[in-house]
Order: C-alpha cells, then structure tokens, then sequence
C-alpha cells in the first residue's frame, strides 16, 4: 500500500502533504503533476514533510503526491564507471538528451544502461551454495575494471540453478536463480540499494597501507591510508578543489569517485574534459575507465546536494565489495551541511551553531565511518578499502566553525590549507604546521618495506628542519636575518629548499604533477644530506655564502620538475655533485 | 514585465516589511507572479515565497509603503516572473524589473523567458578557455579572464573599480576573431553618478547600441534589487545562446543585492547565518553567478564581472567569502596601493583566475605566460616581505638580493600595474614588462621558469 496525498504547503524544496499516513521516513516520493522527485523526512499524523529534489517553482497545493514504497536507492551494477549523475543518480546525459543544456524537471532515466550487453564469465556453478556478497561471475566494465556480479547483499542466498553459460547479457537478463525455503529469486547483473544505508562487510582491518598520491606534501609529510579519513578545509583561493583534483588523478586506487557538492559546474566539466585524456600513471589507461562523477552543483536544487554524498559513498562501498580500492572525494562537504542547515530552517528545527541543526555533528560522523579497510562479505575472500576525503569550505576561512570542527573529531589526516600560502603562490598551499596524519606511524612499515628503510628518520629529520625554522622566523621578523648565526641561517636556506624543492608541486607541470615515492624519498634525502653536509662545511670555517652559492642549489630546486620519474640516475648523479661541490668549498677558510 | 489573466483576491491579513500575506487563496503556485492592486489603482509587482494552508505570503518588489490591509487586492497571475526578449532589447534602458525607462515603448518580443533561469546542465558546458584581452596588464598577465568565465571585482567604498570594469567592457576583446559582443549592465541599488558614468562610457566608446542596461539606483525600491540580476541575466543568456553573441555581464553592486535579501530573510523570521544574512545565500548567489558560462553546439558565451563592496574592506565578510567560493577567482581592490594614488589599484596577492591556466599558453598568449605569471607572483609576494622587514631593521639591515625584491616591487608598481585608464596593452607588451621586473633578479632565482625560456626572455645578461 503506497501512500497517495495532497500537497497542503510549499516553501522553496519544502513541502508538506496531507493523507500521508501510509508513508515511511526516507521514502521517496512522487510530488506534484509533474511528477517531481522528493524523499519523506518528517511524518507528523498523516502530514508528510518532503524534501523535494527538484526545483518547486510553480507547484501548487492540492497536487497529488504518490509514495513509491522504496527508500531512495542507487542502482549498483556494470556500466557505473566513467557516468556523471546527479545528486539522485539520474545520468546528466541522458538528462541533457530530453531538456538540453538546461536541467528540466520530472525526467525519469535508468542510472545505467539496461540494454547494453555484458560478456559475463561465470565463476559459479549450478547446484553451489550461495550467501549474500559471493560472488558468481564476473563482466569486464572498462578496459580497467573487472566487475564481480555479487549476490546482493539484502538477498537471501541459497542454491544456484539455471546459471547461464559463458556470453554476452544484458543488465535485465536472469543470469541464476537462487532457491531458498522452495523459493526461487531470480539474480541479475544489477540491484539496488538504499543510500542511506552503510553496505554489510565481513570484518574491518587497521589502515596500514598508504594511499599515494604522487603529492609530496601528501606521501611524505601527511600521508592518508587506504580506507582511511582525510579532511582539507581552507579559504576560497586556496587550492582545495586543484589538490582533490590532483588526488583524484594520481591516488594508487583502483575506482575514484569524485562527488562535486554545491560547486561550481565548470569544474565538473573540466573533470569530464581532462580525465578521457589522462592517463593513469600504473596502467596507461585513460583516467575516466576508473571514474564515476556525482554532480550537484551549487545552483541545482539544494536537497539532491544533501543526498549526492550518500550516493556517492554508496556506489564507492559496492566497489569496495568487490576487492578494490576505491577513493571518494567530496568537494565540498561544507555545502552539504549548508543543504541540512537549509531543510533543518524549514523544518523549523530549534538550531545549534550558526543555524546548523544539532545533528550535523552526528550525521558527519556517520558518513566518515563508512571509510575503511575490510574483508568483504561472501566468498571468494575480497579485501577493498574505501578512502574518505573531504573539503570543508570554512565560512571566511575560520576553522573554528562548526563544520570544521566537527569534522576534526571523525577523520585522521587533515591538510589545512593556508591562505598566506596561496597568497604567496605556494601550491598546494597545505600548511606544515597546522596539518596533521594520524597514519604516520602506521604507514612507516610500507616505506621501510618497499622505499628505504631510512624514510622514517628522514622525513622526520626534514620536518624537523620546518619547524625550527618556523620558531627561527620569528626572530627574523623582529630583528631581522643578521640576529642570526650562521648555523641557523642554514636551517632558513634549508627550509627554503624544503619549500620550494619539496613542498611546492606544480599540477599544471607535466612532469611535476605526479611524483613517484622513490622521487619523493630521494629529494627529500639530498636536501636533508644537503643539510648535513652544509653542516660540516659551516664548523670547517666555509662560509654560509659560498653554500648558497653552490651550483647544486637551483638543481636540486628545480630537480622536481627537470627530472622525470623514469630518470632517477640523474638524482644520483646530483648527488654525487653536491659532495664533489661541498668537497671543493670546504677547507677553503674564510674569514668574517 | 507582462501580465495577463489570473485571479483576484482581496483579503490580505498581514504586511510586514516587504511582505504581503493574503488570506483565502486556493489556486496559487510557489515562485508564482502577483500583481498587487491598490484602491488608488497603483500596481506593484510581487512574487510568492511560500503557499499553503489558504494562505500565500507574497514578496512585494516595490515594497509595502502605502499598501493597506483594506485597500488592497493581490492578482495571482498564473505563471512565474518573465521577461520579454528579442534582438531590439540592445541599446536598450530598463529599470530594476526590465521595464523600460528610456521613455521608449516595449520592445516586441520575441519570447518570454522564465527570470530564474535553468541551472545548466554540467554535461552539457564547454570548458571556457578563450583568452579575453583587457588591454589591462595586470588582469591579462596574472588574473587572466576568459570567455565564460565568472570574475568578480572584490572593493570598498570609494574605490576605483568602476573605472576598471568600465575600461574592461571597453577594451575587451577576443585577438583575432570578429565575433559578435554585447554588453549587459545591471546596476543594483548604486548611486545614479556610477550608473550614469557606464552609461556615458558605453556611449563615448561607441558599445552602447551593442549593450541592454537595468538600473535599479539607490533610490529605486530595495526589494526590486533581488529581481535587477535576474532579468539582466535572462536577457543576457538569450543574446548568447538564442543569438550566439559573446556577453559581457557587469553586475554592481552585489552587496546590495544581498542586503535585500537580508531584509526578506528578517521580514519571514528565518534563521539566520552569518551576520544576519540568510543561510541560503550562497545557494542564492549561486544561482547568479553560475548562469555564467558558454554550452556545447552553441555559439555565444555569458562572462560575468560582478562587482561588490566589501564591508568595511573585509574579505571574511559573508558576502564577499560566499562569492569567492562560488565565482572563478576574484580580483581584489587594495586600499594601500589606492591610497598611493595607483591606477588600477590590484593586490594580486589576494586576487586569483581559476581559469586562467586553460586561456593562456602556446596558441593563445604565449608559451612562458603560465611560468613567468608564477614567478612574478612570488617575486612580488617576496618583496612584500622584505619591505615589512625593511621597515623594522632598515634597507641597511638586508641583504643584497634582499635590496633587489625591494626593486621587483617597485617596479611591478610603476611600470606594470600603473596605466590610463584609456591605455590598452596588448598581451605582448603585458608580457614584456613581466620580463623586465624578474629581469632585476639575478638567473638563480627564478625557480620557478624553464631554463629554456629564462634563455630566451631573460632581459639583461
């Protein structure tokens, strides 16, 4: 029985209908003539209060609304990857096919394509036991992506019969049944699955493995790891939206969702122009055979806004479920609590901070523990992480508002951009002193393994050189460079070399914008034997002026974009040079 | 604005503010026009913010002063808030709600167009990346526009940003190409002076049949100014993808724009966000802001400059935060360096182009431009320190590369930012002068170029 109401009130993407006693909370909803997509979320007797998807200009009180019984559901089968959809999964190009270059109202579309054929290898027999989560055969998605066709989650599992053969199938064809207690459910290559709720896993595993970037600052200073959280808030102009760019291009996953939440649509579409024509760095495929877009932008109807995360994060767990890692990004969850804040104001909810409602903090923290690394349900055994990472977009750059805050209390990286930074064109501008990893310890055991077993000590001498010369600067300011000693001078050209050799990275480069972690372990190494080497010379009488003037200076500066991945010898052989260098200085005594 | 059928009703309960409530409605639609009839036979317009129950609250444009509770009938009149538009709306006048004020009849329509607009569909956008000359050096070599892009001026009261954007709409162009141009100008709540000054400027420079402007002036009704925008954009859409013109919008000032919806967000007892402004205004600016654009298959391109004064010249302000995170980039006006009597006076430290780095380079400027903008940031930033520094220990107490970012800025000053208001650079010359200031560095520090082109521009040994 589906509810079948009237509309009563209208106020921007609220609405309230009477004769609503037959609906559920979360269940989307039919609003109006012309048939606009809304969810149920507040039941007051059989006043319903819905949150319409779509832009209301125009509806009218005494419209019909017509539950559908269903909460709101993603569609999660092949033919995902390389989409952008709407905050509801509605694919923005079928959408364009029936309003054009406007988004219309009331479209209905399929989230992927039903017709199109599949080459479905099966894995399972006729006459195997199945449990939700197995697997039973597999399609080849992209030239990058093997789908495992699961068996959903929410089904009952039991005993495989009429299990197609090796072939060609489309989305709707019955690939098995299943018979359970003399029941027999049919299996496709697809099903569904409510946003709201988080998809079932066997057990969950600590995050020990990094997630790489090919960001220097990322790897090396504040690495986030698989299955981990990472937040990235700063000012407009910072550099937030290049940086999840840049992570969503290079991260070592196998499936990028990129979630564009209330932002601009340009950007959008700058993902959908550039990645078909990047390349992954492992694979040599284009980037987009690994991508889904969701696309709300910030002047499409505000409650889809609220509800593109959870369909984000949704299609990234059922990758997961298949043994892959997957990075999602969600520019900007700032937006997305703007969206509550909105629906909370109608709702006429007694406010918390800055209007927000008392429940950002938990539903923040709902959506973050989806993250994870685990051992997916069902055999064959299947480990996949989802990495979350999210923007905030503090309002006037403050990072102690709500938002900001409370996203501190559920993730463990944080990148806080820094607006002087960005002043200054140092990109990213992710400031060393207020970001913080809490991976750090966990993902030393990786670098030891697979980089040099000397990363730990390296990197931490490296940051230890930013911070001493952060304390250093203070001094400068107020008297200036000469208050200095020489040795101390040094750890300010050091850090200066740490800056701009190391930290800054330039996305728009096309050799800088991908580093590899050798290339990071091995300027991150000559910089701190530059230092120690530097050192030495300075206690052997050289002068500081004659160490900056070395040659090796501006190559070890500009190595980051001279030298490609691929040339590493050419490191060594810089290296080699800096000794020569600092041998051919030193004895050389110089008075001051 | 046209109005026609609909229904009468009389009984309005409440006005407060620039709202109407009125009683007894059965067939009213959200978002829907109304026509407010006074006994005098006075008529305003307005719209409905919220329906239900009987009742519609009703949002008056030319606000509620003499309105009675007796004395007045609302006319629901069954669609949303149009604008007429054809080809004749250039060298055109219009007020706040595009009606016309040039004394002129209306023009003949071609169509009617709904004013909120469509939001576009991201699919179906073209990635803006045609470089737009302003003639100006500093926009042009370091805060680059381009067509399709949305850019606005950030400035305070007093300042010289209206002489820019109006050396902007007047220089503008795109090297190479004949495309058709038209200028959109709405002026929100400004004072008539700065009004006028477009409008003569368009007119000396011969733009202004090529231009459609909506005046709403700082004694025009505070409320009109939510509808100035969207009727300026409406239009501004139809002359780029109806008729495929390239459209420069110029919108100012868009913290009035803002105050009035303030003024709505109070009158409806909603709860506040920042410093009283509504928690949805940035959806709200979005919806203005992100109509600019160019679309796939189609011709034209809607470029918007917007232009606000920040309260008290701060950038943290609502209005000015909300808009940088929404616009591509902003370009800031700086207090010191118009104190200093500089012309245009830019902190591009503070001032960013999103899309700069997809207009400029090999093809379209030239193929160091993306390097040497960068170096010439950091060159700039680095002088800025030295001078704080300069000024505590003294020019005596620094080093002598310390001595030579000292000279970078000054001469990024005087040479580069510094030019007349009728002085049209072209990129080559904007280009050069970038040149000539890291040209006052010795070769080592510019870290931030290609050997190959510090080889080839380096001016100097």
């Amino acid at each position: 029985m589906t509810a079948q109401g009237r509309i009563v009130w209208v106020s921007g993407p609220a609405v309230r209908a009477d004769g609503m006693s037959d609906a559920k909370m979360y269940e989307t909803v039919t609003v109006g003539n012309s048939k606009l997509v809304g969810e149920v979320i507040r039941l007051t007797g059989d006043v319903a209060f819905i949150q319409v998807y779509e832009s209301t200009s125009g509806l009218k009180p005494g419209e019909p609304v017509i539950g559908t019984g269903n909460p709101l559901s993603v569609v999660l089968g092949p033919g995902i990857i390389g989409q952008l959809y709407d905050g509801i999964q509605r694919p923005l190009k079928e959408l364009s096919k029936a309003s054009g270059s406007f988004i219309g109202r009331g479209i209905t579309t399929t989230p992927v394509d039903m017709i199109k054929k599949y080459h479905f290898i099966p894995t399972a027999k006729n006459g195997d036991e199945v449990l939700p989560g197995n697997v039973i055969g597999t399609v080849q998605e992209t030239d990058l992506i093997e789908h495992s066709i699961m068996v959903p989650p929410n089904h009952p599992g039991g005993k495989i019969s009429n299990l197609v053969s090796e072939g060609d199938y489309n989305l709707e064809t019955e690939l098995a049944t299943v018979q359970k207690d003399g029941q027999n459910v049919p299996l496709k290559m697809y099903h569904k699955w409510p946003v709201r709720k988080p998809r079932p896993y066997l057990k969950r595993y600590d995050a020990t493995v990094p997630l790489l970037t090919g960001q220097r600052v990322i790897d090396t200073f504040f690495p986030i790891a698989k299955g981990g959280t990472g937040s990235i808030p700063g000012a407009f102009g910072t550099g937030k939206t290049v940086t999840l760019h840049q992570i969503a291009k290079w991260a070592d996953s196998q499936v990028v969702v990129y979630i564009g939440c209330g932002e601009r649509g340009n950007e959008m579409t700058e993902v959908l122009v550039e990645f078909p024509h990047l390349k992954d760095p492992r694979s040599g495929k284009p980037l987009m055979d690994r991508t889904v877009l969701v696309a709300n932008t910030s002047n499409m109807p505000v409650a889809a806004r609220e509800a593109s995360i959870y369909t984000g994060v949704t299609i990234a767990e059922y990758y997961r479920d298949m043994g892959k890692d997957v990075v999602l990004v969600a520019d900007s969850t700032s937006r997305w609590a703007e969206a509550l804040r909105e629906m909370s104001g109608r709702l006429e909810e007694m406010p918390a901070e800055e209007g927000y409602p008392s429940y950002l903090a938990s539903r923040l923290a709902e959506f973050y523990e989806r993250a994870g690394r685990v051992r997916a349900a069902g055999s064959p055994d299947r480990d996949g992480s989802v990495t979350l990472i999210g923007a905030v977009s503090p309002s006037g750059g403050d990072f102690t508002e709500p938002v900001t805050t409370h996203t501190m209390r559920f993730i463990k990286t944080f990148w806080a951009l820094d607006a002087k930074l960005a002043y200054s064109r140092h990109y990213p501008s992710i400031n060393w002193m207020n970001s913080y990893s809490g991976y750090l310890g966990d993902i030393a055991k990786w670098w030891s393994e697979n980089i040099s077993p000397e990363w730990f000590t390296i990197r931490n001498e490296a940051y230890g050189i930013l911070q001493r010369e952060d304390t250093l600067k203070e001094i400068v300011k107020l008297l200036g460079p000469d208050a200095l000693p020489d040795e101390e001078k040094l750890i300010l050209e050091i850090a200066r070399m740490v800056k701009i050799g190391l930290l800054q990275q330039n996305s728009f480069d096309d050799v800088d914008t991908y580093c590899s972690p050798e290339k990071q372990f091995k300027l991150l190494k000559l910089i701190v034997d530059f230092y120690k080497l530097g050192q030495q010379s300075l206690k052997e009488g050289t002068s500081l002026s004659s160490i900056r003037q070395l040659p090796v200076v501006t190559l070890l500066l500009k190595a980051r974009m001279d030298i490609k991945d691929n040339e590493m010898p050419k490191l060594d052989k810089l290296e080699n040079d800096m000794k020569e260098q600092f041998k051919n200085i030193s004895g050389v005594k110089v008075t001051n | 604005m046209t109005t026609a059928g609909g229904v009468q009703y009389s009984k309005i309960s409440e006005i407060k503010g620039p709202l109407v409530v009125v009683d007894g409605v059965d067939n009213a639609a959200f978002d829907e026009l109304v026509e407010i009839e006074t006994n005098e036979g006075e008529r305003r317009l307005g719209k409905v913010l919220e329906v239900g129950n009987g009742k519609a609250i009703v949002q008056v444009f030319e606000g509620t002063t003499g309105l009675s509770i007796s004395g007045t009938n609302a006319k629901f009149v069954g669609k949303v808030m149009e604008m007429p538009v054809s080809k004749e709306v250039l060298g055109r006048v219009f007020d706040g709600l595009g009606r016309p004020k040039d004394g002129l009849p209306d023009p003949i329509a071609d169509k009617f167009i709904d004013i909120n607009g469509e939001p576009m569909n991201p699919e179906q956008r073209e990635y803006p990346k045609d470089f737009i000359q302003t003639g100006v050096s500093v926009i042009d070599g370091l805060i680059t526009l381009v067509r399709g892009q949305k850019l606005p001026i950030f400035s305070g009261s007093g300042m010289s940003h209206n002489l820019l954007a109006a050396q902007i709409a007047r220089q503008a162009t795109v090297v190479g190409t004949n495309d058709e141009f038209a200028v959109v100008f709405a002026a929100i709540g400004v004072q008539y002076s700065e009004a006028e000054y477009f409008r003569r400027s368009l007119e000396e420079s011969g733009a202004l049949k090529r231009s459609v402007l909506f005046l709403n002036t700082a004694d025009d009704p505070a409320i009109e100014r939510i509808i100035t925008p969207r009727v300026a954009l409406t239009v501004a859409e139809y002359l780029a993808f109806e008729l495929g013109m390239h459209v420069l919008v110029i919108l100012t000032d868009m913290t009035n724009y803002a105050e009035a919806l303030r003024e709505i967000s109070a009158a409806r007892e909603e709860v506040p966000g920042r410093k009283g402004y509504p928690g949805y205004l940035y959806t709200d600016l979005s919806t203005l802001y992100e109509r600019a654009g160019k679309l796939n298959g189609r011709n034209g391109s809607v470029t918007q400059v917007p232009i606000l004064s920040m309260p008290s010249d701060d950038i943290t302000h609502p209005i000015p935060d909300l808009t940088g995170y929404i616009t591509e980039g902003q370009i800031v006006v700086g207090r010191d360096l118009f104190r200093q009597g500089v012309y245009p006076p830019i902190n591009i430290l503070m001032s960013l182009s999103r899309l700069m780095k997809d207009g400029i380079g090999k093809g379209s400027t030239r193929e160091d431009h993306a390097e040497i903008a960068n170096q010439v940031y950091d060159a700039y930033s680095r002088s800025q320190e030295v001078r704080a520094l300069a000024g505590i220990v003294g020019k005596a107490g620094l080093t002598d590369i310390d001595l030579k970012y000292m000279d970078v800025g000054d001469v990024f000053e005087k040479e580069f930012l510094t030019q007349a208001t009728d002085e049209n650079r072209t990129i080559e010359e904007t280009l050069n002068i970038l040149w000539k200031i890291v040209s006052k560095l010795p070769k080592n520090e510019l870290t931030k170029i290609k050997d190959k082109y510090v080889e080839q521009y380096y001016q100097g040994k």
